[in-house]
């Protein structure tokens, strides 16, 4: 077993398990929740489920969380640059008066 | 470079970089970078199913019913285990041990395979039942919510959209055979397993797409 | 005084220049690629010119009209404009500038050269067996439904080529990030890597959304379903919406570059630092990240929302504003410095007076009252030439002759070159100022009929083109001719500063002996030895 080289966070075989437990939990769960009928919520309900997945993905197994600024800031950027994308054209659509 | 040759530290530095970490950073940096890159293109796709799944909601959520959810959320899963097994194998890469980073990378290699079967599987149930759209699409009277042509709209998004993800799914298996290829080589190791970290990162990235687009067409109206 | 070994005599055959990773090598097959797709451009536009002389269309008919300015806008914004500087001058100058011996992905850049000639061939092949009559816009559901011509394979062409974009850019991004040399620190970068950095951001970030975009054309096209067209239950606003959110940017990856080329020339024909260094590299980022939040000002008249289009129009007035940084301060360099004028400088002068001009008349298109007016009119075509031609082509060529000899070893001849500046000046003026003055009477864009009383102006435009066309040729002789016949350049023949300045011209492959430590400033033009300029 060699060294690993420097500047280089291992991140543990615990957390990998932990996340991928944590992972199929809240799949089980968005896939029940969507049988239950919460109205207007479902759809936010279910996107905010998907985004903790998102996070937990990036955070952990992308090593996110122990990498440079740099690939923080690409990271958060691509993220930021969909958003635009999406409140202004959506935005658009939502503000027309007349009826779609 | 074969593989009876002694590996130094340094036997795979590039000649225009001045350290392995230098190349390592450079390499972590661009995978990131084309990441953003396709959260953009996918991005896109989204935006565009969700201008429609807000205008045509009933219908959208009918067509929805028509997938399995089953199915879908057994690829879920699938597909969550396969970034574990890839997480794994550049866990493996880190402490130098060859042999489980190619047993990690085969069971990634079997996730993504299984994944793509059951996608394709999914995928023929689909256009024997003429949910394809196109001149052959046809959706029984009685299941029809809002209008057909939309109805038609939304299959044409998860065409669209699963297609695209599996295109994705079948370039990541490439690339990960292509890891496979390097391991066995013993190209890999502690000093050395830049293939093995990018190819990873875009993997988890193919997994992320697939953890938005189950809730967005399998879950978008499932209470009785 | 010409080294004796260098990039380009290191090894020969054909197999040496299409297998290379050396960066200097891909940016002058960019050069030849670029060179040729803007020549049948050029000639796209010579007959769009030839056919408004008259009011009737009578030279060529309407179908054949369309064809001819969808693939002169198809081939100059995504064959010519968007590469051109990156690809050319920033593939050979951002390793030298930041003392490193190549990009950080030497083979991604060669993916990127196959990639662009390979989107080129395909779309040259669509325009060859039919062509396409769009419009470089692809607007549904004309595109996706009722068109009959090649319009699937023009949209792979640029599909293909707009892979080459996201992997040049990429590079860059990383490249400047990576591989600075030590003591290069950011606020000791050359303006023109800060203008190629934010332009690289754009084409990450703004390429792929046209590409999913005319992915979803061609599907719907393909499979006739109703993604854009109405009759199918489709929204041909929403493909709009995507396509502005690139190609609004895109313009700005157009510009960016020629900035930095301009902010290089300015700097070294002043014998001055830049006024406002920290403005001008802030300004560049500041236009990277407006550019993308104002795309809504291309559909004031496409039926968005009023709420939207106040908020576009107002964005828009804000993005002028990181521009009249930079032309303020390249005016604030020049004042009281030591002009000297020099081909670069002249096309440094036309640049700062023409970009002004188009960007002033971008103004009065973003008012909502007035683009009501002129859109759709010569008034826009006008606004959008003199940036693209006025500004972003005579920035490349000025930076062409600027890093001439750097890149050849060569010096080109003078005279020459200042004719062939001030020619493109007159011939740019003398096509496209009647434009303004036509759209403003109202002449539509896109025709190739109009009413008669358009006829003198029209005259006026193609009698200017056909001066812009020799003003173009000229150089393609001389700068040819100087190859053979060019005076020997030496490493530093304007006594610029500048790491690229400090190693051979041309360079050896690995670009420098020894990596270069950086302890000057930029522009450190107050503490440069007096120099003669060898040219």
């Amino acid at each position: 077993m060699a060294e690993p080289a420097e500047h280089e966070h291992i991140v543990s075989k615990k957390i990998y398990i932990t996340v991928f437990l944590v992972l199929w939990a809240l799949t089980l769960i968005t896939t029940l929740v969507a049988f239950l009928d919460l109205g207007p919520l479902n759809t936010p309900v279910a996107l905010l489920i998907a985004g903790i997945k998102m996070m937990l993905v990036v955070l952990f197994f992308m090593h996110l969380r122990y990498s440079g600024r740099l690939s923080q800031t690409i990271a958060i950027a691509g993220l930021f640059w969909f958003l635009i994308f999406v409140t202004f054209t959506i935005g658009d659509y939502l503000t027309r008066p007349w009826p779609s | 470079m074969s593989h009876s040759e002694i590996t130094t530290p340094t036997s795979h530095l590039q000649a225009h970089f001045q350290t392995m970490e230098q190349q390592r950073e450079t390499s972590v940096v661009g995978m990131w970078t084309f990441l953003a890159t396709e959260v953009m293109f996918f991005g896109g796709l989204f935006i565009a199913y969700m201008v429609y799944r807000l205008a045509h909601y009933a219908a959208f959520a009918a067509a929805s019913k028509e997938l399995n959810v089953t199915i879908g959320a057994i690829n879920t899963a699938v597909l969550i285990a396969s970034s574990l097994t890839m997480a794994m194998s550049v866990h493996e890469a880190q402490e130098g041990r060859r042999k489980l980073v190619i047993i990690f990378v085969i069971l990634t290699l079997i996730f993504g395979l299984t994944f793509l079967g059951l996608k394709g599987y999914e995928w023929y149930d689909h256009i024997s039942k003429h949910e394809a759209p196109g001149p052959s699409f046809h959706i029984e009277p009685d299941k029809v919510r809002g209008d057909a042509r939309s109805m038609e709209l939304f299959f044409g998004f998860y065409f669209v959209m699963t297609g695209l993800h599996a295109l994705h799914m079948i370039i990541g298996v490439g690339l990960v055979s292509w890891v496979l290829y390097q391991a066995w080589r013993r190209e890999i190791s502690a000093h050395y397993h830049n293939p093995v970290e990018s190819v990873g990162l875009y993997w988890h990235f193919v997994d992320i797409i697939w953890i938005y687009l189950f809730p967005l067409l399998y879950l978008v109206d499932r209470h009785p | 005084m010409e080294p004796k070994e260098h990039y380009l005599n290191v090894n020969y055959g054909i197999r040496s220049w299409l297998l290379t990773t050396d960066h200097k090598r891909i940016a002058l097959l960019y050069m030849m690629s670029i060179t040729l797709m803007f020549f049948i451009g050029g000639a796209f536009a010579t007959m769009i010119r030839l056919e408004l002389m008259t009011p009737a269309g009578d030279l060529v008919t309407s179908d054949t009209y369309n064809k001819l300015f969808t693939m002169h806008g198809i081939v100059m914004v995504f064959f010519f404009l968007i590469p051109s500087v990156p690809a050319v001058i920033g593939n050979f100058l951002v390793p030298l500038m930041i003392g490193a011996k190549d990009l950080a992905f030497p083979k991604v850049n060669l993916l990127s050269w196959y990639l662009y000639t390979t989107g080129a061939i395909i779309t040259l092949y669509n325009i060859i067996i039919g062509g396409v009559d769009t419009g470089w816009t692809f607007y549904p559901p004309f595109s996706s439904n009722y068109s009959n011509t090649y319009v699937v394979g023009a949209i792979v062409g640029i599909f293909v080529a707009g892979f080459s974009s996201i992997l040049t850019g990429l590079n860059f991004v990383v490249t400047i990030h990576s591989m600075r040399a030590p003591g290069m620190q950011w606020r000791k970068l050359p303006l023109f890597l800060w203008s190629n950095y934010a332009a690289a951001v754009i084409m990450l970030l703004g390429t792929p959304v046209v590409a999913i975009t005319l992915l979803l054309v061609a599907i719907e096209r393909a499979f006739h379903i109703g993604i854009f067209d109405p009759n199918l239950g489709g929204d041909p606003v929403l493909f709009q919406h995507m396509f502005w959110f690139y190609s609004h940017p895109a313009v700005y990856i157009m510009i960016l570059p020629g900035m930095g080329v301009i902010s290089e020339v300015v700097a070294c024909f002043s014998r001055k630092r830049v006024f406002g260094y920290s403005f001008v590299a802030a300004a560049s980022i500041a236009i990277a990240v407006y550019g993308f939040l104002v795309w809504g000002h291309h559909m004031f008249v496409a039926g968005i929302s009023v709420y939207s289009a106040l908020i576009f129009s107002i964005l828009s007035y804000l993005v002028a504003i990181p521009s009249a940084i930079k032309v303020f301060n390249w005016t604030a360099t020049m004042y009281r410095g030591a002009i000297s004028y020099k081909t670069p400088m002249l096309y440094a002068f036309g640049f700062i007076g023409l970009f002004t001009m188009g960007g002033l008349t971008g103004l009065f298109v973003a008012a909502l009252g007035v683009d009501v007016h002129v859109t759709d009119t010569y008034f826009v075509v006008a606004h959008f030439h003199y940036i693209m031609v006025g500004g972003m082509v005579m920035a490349y060529i000025g930076g062409l002759h600027f890093w001439w000899p750097k890149m050849t070893g060569r010096m080109y001849p003078e005279a020459w070159a200042k004719l062939s500046a001030l020619i493109i000046f007159l011939g740019f003026n003398l096509t496209f100022f009647p434009q303004f003055l036509l759209g403003y009477l109202g002449m539509p864009r896109r025709y190739h009929a109009y009413a008669p009383e358009f006829q003198v102006l029209n005259v006026m435009s193609s009698a200017g083109a056909s001066i812009l066309a020799v003003g173009y040729v000229l150089p393609l002789i001389y700068l040819l001719w100087s190859l053979r016949y060019g005076k020997i350049a030496g490493p530093n023949p304007w006594g610029a500063t500048g790491l690229e300045w400090q190693t051979t011209s041309p360079p050896p492959t690995h670009n420098f002996e020894e990596t270069p430590i950086v302890t000057e400033e930029p522009y450190a033009y107050d503490k440069f030895p007096e120099v003669e300029i060898v040219a």
